[in-house]
């Protein structure tokens, strides 16, 4: 919503307060002020230090340079055709005043005009915009010569001030402007661009902000008094209404004026329109929108001679019109304004005449009927705008082209309904912006009546006394009993009922107090206030609002603590994405959403988590594989010379018509050299395979799982078959990794260094327990020995290890691996494991003897089971 | 005998002045006071000297020698001193070398952000409370107030998910952490349904909106409310909570403002502001010369959410408030694309 300040003003008295007092104080009562417009009115001058508030934009005029003017002459210029030469008076002088402006240039030669034309007149020294340039360009107007002529000022157009892009031809002020004025006290403006919430449209019109700023300043709402003369013969009886859904159209109001003069309308309403973001057609179209955007109520005109013909098509002894909202038929057709032929469903809701539909309620007029033909650009208001060229150029029926009678229609409309039917078509427009929004219905008959009135006083048109008024679904009154208990309770402020009264009087709901008990009844200008304890909370905030969010204190909780849960799951992944960090893992967070194509390079499923409404044909479903999504960062930062990186999350396995299952998984991926190159680095060698189990050997010692066994696999499809292994903790099996098996590879960009990955189940690993107690730091030195042993290539290092441990037992404290040794002196399909042995007692200190004691029962058990020979 | 050993000694300091390494100081002592220098032979050939001369030139001598063996202590320090100053000036390094680095991983900015969100919440007595990403239109929007085809939806584009027929109770990604207050209270309530416990948690967690991928506009992202319902909350509670925040968020004297706002499943509503950190409120491009900077959304718990989640609204009260971490972050370190975050360069990555 684009509020002019100086259109603010008709409503309240504001002018003791800055524009950006005012946008304050809307904002911080949830009329948010996006922006601030300066279209004339002086801007903060923040070189001086003023303090910024407010985006802020546009122009201020200079108040000694731009003054109202009156042009009393337009003669030619000596030597251009195309210009003219003003005689302008500026309320104390006469000066020359060079001019190419169009509209003005019928007048060129006709001597002294009987009525003075009036403009906004710019000095030498002028700060304007270039009228000829692109977009907005500040100018400073400078004394020069134009053809021979000397030229130092210029009357302006509305560009150059700042007001529109319109430069086709100068401002023409309204005839009682005075000459003299500064133009800044004579239209200096600024527009405030504000977001409506959904439960403020109520606000999004001058009146309902207007009213806000009253009830936030204590200053009276001037409300507008609608009052005007009427003539000729009743309404009533002319026209009727049927309303079949009063669900859907609970009320419709109209309103008739006979020989209106279609005609520009006064220059500052055309202003203002522009200013609010709404281009000025002419009178009639102008005077629907100017009421709306003042009161809030859309308004339809129709052409009532075209009416009242096609009545006559079907009768020609009637003359009384019948107008029927209805549901559409499904599949039902109707030609909106904007030439779209749509096809409509029940739910649409059409208002018809006899004949046919006439338009789509509350978004859209149509353009199918002979209402159309003979109006559409002239006469439709809550459609989209019409082009300004093609005011008159309807086609006449029964009319004079200038001069009509007009069907003014207010109506009230199911926001749902509407909100629905506006997207079903997407058709936004002021019109549904409002009525999707809810609009009471009480502000029907006061829109029309404004409309009526504004028709009256710019086109000399003669109101018929009475309105048509079929309201027969009043809303039901919304009142509400609030205490100052709950007040207290709920906001922590100690009220008054009369000061709670006092508040919500502000705002215009009517209250009367019995005791401890404030009734409050909803004004009728208002549909977002419940029933009970909905309606207390509504009102509360009413309360809250009025009495000013800043004045309510801090205070502190003074509840109990509430019982202490934790978040056991979330405390252990935590921990998991610490130790993976210490190794030297990067963390990365990746899309939720992918699709079967860019998993299926990894992994392919029978089934997905489909999104029915994809926003990029790229990401069509919810990931199955976080190694999939992990691997596409690997390949998007393939030029790192060393990556490791993880990612902790869910996936999601789809479940028939219900929410899928979202398993929290751990996926690792590592590719490039151990060592980043550096000065003294070079050539370090590519991660395999023992990088990655390395990791995990300590991911999971750091979780303080103790029972880790690793068993080859070959069964996961995108693993080397020969360089996997499936990780077992306590028993089951809570994880695969290993290298990505070469075709699989090849379908990623990711270099020839080998890539390792890990699919670890979070849920399953968490389930498993993990190690109690620690193992006790030795008191006794221990005994080293280092022992080669020469086994089968088919005897796997982790049954050598498991049968050292075990014939050791607790003789034996540490068994590590230090050399893996293949040649010929070995013999062909043998290798030579070495090994540290740690050879320790908990109650004293070992003798050499004794430990070689161990070492003898480990040998022999080596050769008994393995077959293997100690190497010398 | 004098004037021989006043030679020996003048010879003997002479030639040590030339001595400059620890070799001519070993041949220098063998010279000079080594068994067969001149000085030792003076006092072998004491013996052969007159009973009262032996005395006097054996005391000489004797002087000789602690003054030749003072100066070669003095020259071997001296000697040392000088190899120790010719060893280090040639050892130096060039420091400007870089340094030899190590493999660092780093929690994901997401990761981190939420972590001192939540660790702050922690310390005001707030709990994490996790749940599901794909939620149903009733724990999304019905049971938060958002009924069938209300305008407040137009707030919140949703994707939604294939599922058969469902009709108003669609499939979809959860728009907003908030289906958890629902979960968490339904919880809690029914550990004790005629009398439900006081809650105050923490809901982190990914959310999804049918938005474009712009530079300001993501269809993912993190976010993290709070929520605390009991017997006595109030709306100058949620003031004075979000101001306690804010000091440990932005800062001590951290300035916030309460701006009336609307969210369906809180009232009355609020957005909060807080006074730009970058320019300390005096306007500038990260606050778009506003001053404030939007930092969340708050509001009292709607009486309907209470009542759907198992609380009486007539005896219980709460609030909530929620907030991006994304976005923190992008305000925190001047980060002006919001597509880094999911994007997952290293390059990015590496600098939290
Ligand atoms: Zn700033």
């Amino acid at each position: 919503m684009k509020l002019p300040i100086s259109w603010l003003k008709d409503f309240i008295d504001v002018s003791d307060l800055s524009v950006e007092d005012i946008a304050r104080k809307l904002t911080l009562a949830g009329m948010e002020v996006d922006e601030i417009h300066y279209v004339g009115l002086a801007m903060p001058d923040y070189s001086k230090g003023e303090k910024h508030e407010f985006k802020t934009t546009g122009i201020s005029w200079q108040k000694d340079k731009l003054v109202v003017a009156e042009i009393r002459e337009v003669m030619p210029h000596p030597n251009a055709d195309r210009l003219t030469l003003c005689d302008l008076y500026d309320g104390s002088e006469q000066h020359t005043v060079l001019t190419g402006a169009p509209n003005i240039f019928h007048l060129k030669g006709m001597g002294k005009l009987d009525k003075p034309l009036k403009v906004a007149w710019a000095k030498e020294g002028s700060t304007l915009y270039d009228g000829h340039a692109e977009g907005l360009v500040l100018t400073t107007l400078k004394r020069t010569k134009i053809r021979g002529v000397e030229s130092y000022s210029m009357v302006c157009s509305e560009k150059e001030l700042g007001i529109s892009e319109e430069h086709d031809g100068i401002i023409l002020l309204a005839d009682d402007a005075p000459a003299g004025m500064s133009l800044v006290d004579y239209m200096g403006d600024a527009v405030l661009d504000i977001s409506i919430l959904p439960n403020m449209a109520r606000n999004a019109n001058v009146i309902g902000l207007a009213r806000e700023l009253s009830a936030m300043t204590g200053r009276p709402l001037k409300k507008p008094t609608i009052q005007y003369a009427t003539s000729g013969e009743s309404i009533e009886g002319k026209v009727s209404i049927e309303i079949t859904n009063p669900e859907l159209n609970p009320r419709f109001v109209l309103g008739l004026i006979r020989n209106v003069t279609i005609q520009p309308s006064p220059y500052q309403v055309q202003r203002r329109l522009r200013l609010a973001g709404v281009r000025p057609i002419n009178n009639i179209v102008d005077a629907t929108n100017y009421a709306m955007l003042e009161l809030g109520e859309p308004l339809h005109a129709f052409d009532y001679d075209v009416l009242v013909e096609r009545v006559a098509q079907i009768d020609n002894l009637r003359h009384d019109i019948k107008i029927i909202t209805r549901n559409a038929a499904d599949g039902e057709k109707l030609t909106t304004l904007d030439g779209n032929t749509r096809t409509l469903t029940a739910s649409n809701v059409l208002v018809c005449d006899e004949k046919g539909s006439l338009s789509l309620a509350g978004v859209m007029g149509g353009a199918e009927s002979e209402v159309y033909d003979a109006s559409k650009e002239v006469l439709d208001a809550t459609g989209v705008e019409a082009k300004a060229g093609e005011v008159t150029t309807g086609k006449a029926s029964t009319r004079s082209v200038n001069t009509t009678n007009i069907l003014l229609e207010g109506a009230a409309w199911n926001f749902i309904n509407i909100r629905r039917t506006a997207k079903q078509h997407n058709l936004p427009s002021e019109a549904s912006f409002r009525f999707s929004r809810g609009v009471h219905p009480a502000l029907a008959e006061m829109g029309v009546r404004r409309g009526l009135q504004l028709m009256a006083e710019w086109s000399g048109g003669a109101i018929a006394p009475g309105l048509v008024d079929n309201y027969p679904l009043p809303p039901k009154e919304a009142v509400v009993d609030i205490t100052p208990k709950e007040v207290k309770r709920l906001l922590g402020i100690e009220l008054s009922a009369q000061k709670i009264a006092e508040l919500l009087g502000h705002l215009e709901f009517e209250c009367s107090i019995y005791g401890e008990i404030v009734t409050v009844k909803t004004p009728p200008h208002r549909l977002d206030i419940g029933e009970g304890v909905i309606g207390v909370a509504d009102v509360l905030e009413e309360v809250a609002r009025s009495y000013g969010y800043d004045r309510i204190p801090e205070t502190r909780i003074s509840d109990p603590l509430p019982p202490q849960v934790g978040n056991p799951i979330h405390e252990w992944e935590e921990r998991a994405r610490d130790i993976l960090v210490s190794l030297g893992i990067q963390e990365v967070v990746t899309y939720r959403m992918t699709s079967p194509e860019r998993e299926g390079r990894l992994v392919s499923f029978d089934d997905y988590t489909r999104i029915a409404n994809p926003i990029t044909p790229e990401r069509t479903t919810l990931r199955r594989s976080l190694v999939a999504s992990v691997l596409e960062i690997v390949e998007k930062n393939a030029r790192a010379e060393s990556l490791s990186l993880f990612e902790v999350g869910p996936i999601f396995e789809p479940r028939k018509n219900d929410v899928p299952n979202e398993p929290r998984k751990l996926a690792i991926v590592m590719t490039g050299r151990r060592l980043a190159s550096a000065w003294d680095v070079k050539d370090s060698p590519a991660m395999d395979f023992f990088d990655l189990k390395g990791r995990i050997e300590l991911l999971l010692a750091g979780l303080r799982y103790i029972d880790v066994s690793y068993v080859p696999t070959d069964s996961v499809s995108y693993l080397h078959p020969g360089k996997a292994a499936e990780v077992k903790v306590n028993g089951q099996v809570i994880g695969v990794f290993g290298e990505l098996h070469p075709l699989v590879k090849e379908k990623y960009e990711v270099g020839d260094k080998p890539v390792l990955v890990a699919d670890f189940d979070l849920d399953a690993l968490r389930a498993a327990s993990p190690a109690y107690g620690i193992v006790p730091v030795a008191e006794f030195p221990p005994v080293f020995e280092d022992i080669a042993v020469i086994v089968d290539e088919s005897v796997p290092a982790a049954r050598v290890e498991a049968l050292i441990k075990q014939t050791g037992g607790k003789g034996v404290s540490a068994v590590s691996l230090f050399d893996v040794y293949r040649d010929e002196k070995i013999g062909t399909g043998k290798k030579s494991l070495a090994y540290n042995l740690t050879y320790q007692a908990a109650d004293k200190t070992l003798t050499d003897a004794e430990a070689a004691a161990i070492r003898n029962k480990i040998v022999k058990r080596l050769e008994q089971e393995l077959g293997a020979k100690l190497r010398g | 005998m004098q004037d021989k050993l006043n030679a020996i000694e003048k010879a003997a300091l002479e030639s040590l002045e030339s001595v400059k390494d620890q070799a001519a100081l070993d041949a220098w002592r063998v010279a000079h006071v080594g068994r067969s220098s001149p000085l030792m032979q003076v006092f072998a050939e004491l013996g052969k000297l007159s009973k009262e001369e032996r005395p006097v030139v054996g005391q000489a001598a004797n002087k000789v020698k602690v003054a030749l063996e003072a100066a070669l202590a003095e020259r071997t320090e001296a000697v040392k001193a000088a190899a120790l100053a010719k060893a280090l000036e040639e050892e130096q390094l060039d420091v400007t070398l870089p340094g030899r680095t190590v493999n660092v991983g780093h929690l994901h900015p997401s990761t981190q952000q939420l972590r001192r969100v939540l660790a702050i919440l922690a310390d005001m007595g707030f709990q994490v409370y996790t749940s599901r990403e794909v939620e149903t239109d009733e724990m999304n929007f019905q049971m938060l107030n958002f009924p069938p085809h209300h305008p407040a939806r137009e707030m919140q584009d949703s994707f939604y998910v294939e599922a058969g027929e469902r009709g108003d109770n669609p499939i979809l990604m959860r728009t907003h952490t908030s289906p958890g207050q629902i979960r968490a209270m339904r919880e809690y309530a029914a550990t004790n349904p005629s009398d439900p416990p006081a809650i105050r948690i923490a809901l982190p967690g990914m959310c999804f909106r049918y938005e474009q991928v712009t530079t300001r506009s993501e269809m993912q992202f993190n976010q993290v409310e709070g929520l605390v319902v009991g017997k006595g909350i109030t709306f100058a509670d949620l003031k004075g909570t979000i101001a306690d925040f804010a000091q440990r968020m932005f800062g001590q004297g951290a300035r916030t403002r309460f701006r009336a706002s609307y969210f369906p499943f809180t009232e009355p509503s609020a957005e909060v502001d807080a006074e730009c950190f970058v320019c300390g409120g005096k306007g500038c491009q990260v606050c778009k010369n506003s001053g404030w900077l939007e930092i969340l959304g708050c509001g009292m718990v709607h009486p309907v959410v209470l009542q759907n989640g198992g609380y009486d609204p007539t005896i219980y009260s709460g609030f909530a408030w929620g907030m991006g971490p994304e976005r923190q972050l992008m305000l925190r370190y001047k980060i002006n694309d919001i597509r880094y975050f999911w994007g997952n360069d290293v390059r990015f990555l590496s600098q939290f």
